[in-house]
């Protein structure tokens, strides 16, 4: 008896959670991919099954395809410049300087703002005709950058409906993500550096290691699991990143700004299109479950071992 | 190592977690609308309970008026009505459910799942013409209300183009509380006088007044078309020029199809036009490419006549001084009408209530207590016209004769899904200018949304 109810308590803690978690994250990712599947595209419900169709629109659609560049652009570059700055600011706040944690806390501040205040203020910044090409412009500069206007792709390849290549526009509204998040960055390369032994930088030099080989080959190894992690956070945020650009540019002329987020809330909630709106919904979690899983099943193997 | 390795992992973890629950968050968001149904029932009782005293016609009880009216001048309106309505009907609690979001993008969302979880409110703000018709009437959402322009006499008071908006074989569905005009030209009147340039009315005097402005240095034409709609309101000004009122209408019910040659016509009129916009049109919205026109940096800009709220309120110009208005190029006589409306829920609690507030809505008194606050004009015809400012009395003047025509980029003319697909298509259309694409992106969106 005592051993029955010693087995069952711990059940019955679990058990609300698990049954919360059934219902409203697999219950409703369930439902969100049945209504993906019907032609819900009115306000009038419809439950008709049509199958993939609506996946079909969506992979020949103009907008989605754009999407799609937009969203690949984007992840590459936000997560590249983000692990670099953090990388660069950890080693300039990990040198021992005056006034470390004055600087530690001023560049991690700005992951303390809301995507949307840093999107609306950003927006200010790189307005074409208010922000800082003011400045540019009386430095004498004439090519001033159009920054998120900007409609340029570069290179210009024709893919499907689109041009493919990077969309100039998209820079702007990474600086502004790199802003965010580069503080965050920074703290996890800063914990990593910190745990660090010093033993093993002495022995590096006790060898006849140079300060660069140092950091090449013993420092970046010992820092891959929080780059392995940064990426993971990183990729997500990219992923599914809305409100910063909902706040800073909306879609963009000609969807070069757009992501796959702010078309899903678009064609949901402004053209009743819900059932396309579900199937971005699942491409987006598909997306991520694609970085996700490997990872997961990864770290599962390294525990067990 | 093995302490760090460990380290990395609860990182990893914790960060895993945090992002399910924000993907569940997300997620759960488009559920929203099925949702609430299951969690209905238990609230569904206390409403009951209030609902009892309020079925003896209008003596108590409470009504929930859902609107998007957050903006400066039209709050002040509608709680100009609320204080109207509360001086007739003091047993009324009246419950003020706006949600805000610029043209209701925001509240049409939350109508939606209200609507659909069986939990609406008892009045709700929605345009006239398609977003009423195609969309509440036909999913059978709303009660008519014929027997409210029976009782009040409202079937000659409003012209017979707007209750045609509002009604579906035969039976209206909403009552009509303003009217704004889409089809304006906002223009610098000292630009214009300095320049010894006349307001364009057709498309040859336009592009004439256009070069001769470029040839100065000046910005034809001003456009924010950060939020994609305005380029679609130019557009739908230039459709209804070119093919005029009745062509016009006829691509809303099929019987003219996207891919005529007078669309493709209007369409290379449009790219001829965006050859006079202002470079960085993309970084602004409405209100920003207004201000170019007040500035005195653009010289035109085609927008509803909301613009003149934002002209005389916040940027406290003068009407005929410093800026002036024409209807667009060949729409001189034609109305581009955007109506706001209330129609009753079906299943609202209150719906006595309800009825005694749309009366209110559609008096010559609620009328003119809203509109000269909103900026817009009555949609009666027999509304007091000493209480409008210059531009409205001429505008009432002009709403009197002139030939009504459906907005498209306001979900007056199509439904929402043809309206989303529309602004998508013109948005590519601005940058890359190509007419046979575009052609063929609302020919699309016409055979997948038009019935």
């Amino acid at each position: 008896m005592v051993q029955k109810s010693e087995k069952a308590i711990p059940i019955l803690m679990v058990l609300p959670s698990v049954i919360a978690i059934a219902i409203f994250v697999y219950g409703f990712i369930s439902w969100t991919g049945y209504v993906s599947l019907t032609n819900w595209n009115t306000l009038v419900k419809s439950m008709h099954i049509v199958g993939f169709d609506n996946y079909k629109f969506l992979f020949q659609d103009f907008r989605f395809q754009s999407d799609l560049r937009n969203t690949l652009a984007f992840t590459i570059l936000f997560i590249g410049l983000t692990m670099l700055c953090g990388l660069f600011l950890a080693r300039m706040v990990d040198a021992k300087i005056k006034g470390e944690s004055f600087f530690r806390n001023v560049f991690i501040f700005p992951m303390a703002l809301s995507f949307i205040v840093t999107g609306v203020v950003w927006q200010w910044v790189l307005n074409p005709t208010t922000g800082v090409n003011l400045v540019l412009k009386s430095l004498g500069v004439s090519h001033l950058p159009k920054w998120f206007t900007s409609t340029d792709i570069v290179p210009k390849v024709h893919l499907g409906a689109i041009d493919f290549g990077l969309p100039v526009a998209i820079i702007a509204v990474v600086l502004a993500a790199v802003w965010q998040m580069s503080g965050f960055a920074m703290a996890m390369y800063l914990a990593g550096l910190r745990s660090i032994s010093d033993d093993l930088r002495e022995a590096a030099r006790v060898d006849g290691a140079t300060e660069g080989q140092i950091f090449r080959k013993v420092i970046l190894p010992q820092l891959k699991p929080i780059s392995m992690s940064l990426i993971i956070i990183l990729a997500h945020i990219s992923l599914k990143i809305f409100d910063l650009i909902y706040a800073m540019t909306g879609p963009g002329a000609m969807f070069v700004t757009d992501v796959p987020g702010v078309y899903m809330f678009e064609t949901t909630f402004r053209g009743n299109h819900y059932a396309q709106g579900a199937g971005i919904a699942m491409i987006m979690l598909l997306l991520v479950s694609l970085l996700i899983v490997p990872y997961l099943v990864s770290s599962f193997r390294k525990e067990r071992s | 190592m093995e302490v760090k390795r460990k380290a990395g992992l609860v990182i990893s973890a914790v960060a895993l977690t945090g992002m399910l629950l924000a993907g569940c968050g997300g997620k759960s968001n488009s559920d929203a609308s099925s949702s609430p149904s299951a969690s209905n029932s238990p609230s569904a009782s206390p409403s009951a309970s209030a609902s009892a005293p309020a079925s003896q016609a209008a003596s108590g009880g409470k009504v929930e008026i859902f609107s998007w009216w957050t903006g400066a001048g039209e709050e002040a309106g509608l709680k100009g009505l609320i204080q109207l309505f509360s001086g007739k009907h003091p047993e009324i609690e009246v419950i003020n459910a706006a949600v805000a979001g610029g043209a209701g993008t925001n509240a049409k969302a939350v109508l939606a799942s209200r609507m659909q979880g069986g939990d609406p409110p008892d009045a709700f703000q929605v345009h006239g013409g398609a977003e009423l018709n195609t969309g509440w009437v036909a999913a059978d959402k709303v009660i008519d209300v014929n027997d409210l322009y029976e009782s009040e006499g409202w079937k000659d008071k409003f012209p017979k183009d707007l209750i045609d908006l509002v009604s579906k074989d035969g039976k209206a569905y909403s009552v009509p509380v303003n009217i704004h005009r889409g089809n304006v030209i906002f223009y610098n009147k000292k630009i214009f006088d300095d320049n010894g340039l006349k307001a364009p009315t057709t498309f040859d005097e336009f592009f004439k007044v256009a070069d001769a402005l470029k040839a100065k240095g000046i910005t034809p034409l001003a456009l924010g078309d950060k939020e994609p709609w305005t380029a679609t309101m130019v557009f739908e000004n230039v459709l209804l020029g070119e093919l005029g009122p009745d062509d016009y209408k006829k691509l809303w019910n099929n019987q003219l199809p996207f891919d005529d040659a007078k669309v493709k016509k209007s369409l290379e009129t449009f790219k001829k036009m965006l050859g006079y916009i202002n470079q960085d049109h993309a970084a602004r919205n409405w209100q920003d490419a207004a201000q170019l026109v007040a500035k005195g940096e653009a010289a035109m800009n085609i927008m509803g006549d909301w613009a003149k709220g934002y002209f005389t309120t916040d940027l406290k110009l003068e009407a005929n001084k410093d800026f002036g208005w024409v209807p667009t190029p060949n729409t001189t006589g034609m109305f581009m009408v955007i109506t706001d409306t209330f129609a009753i829920p079906k299943g609202a609690k209150n719906e006595s209530n309800a009825k005694e507030w749309l009366k209110v809505l559609g008096s010559v008194e609620g009328q003119d207590v809203f509109n000269p606050l909103k900026g817009s004009i009555p949609a009666r015809i027999d509304a007091d016209k000493s209480k409008y400012d210059v531009y409205g009395q001429q505008t009432i003047e002009d709403f009197k004769t002139a030939k009504l025509a459906p907005s498209m980029a306001h979900g007056s003319a199509a439904p929402e899904g043809f309206t989303t697909q529309a602004n998508q298509a013109i948005n590519i259309f601005v940058t890359n200018g190509d007419v046979d694409q575009a052609l063929k992106a609302l020919k699309a969106a016409q055979s997948s949304s038009i019935q």
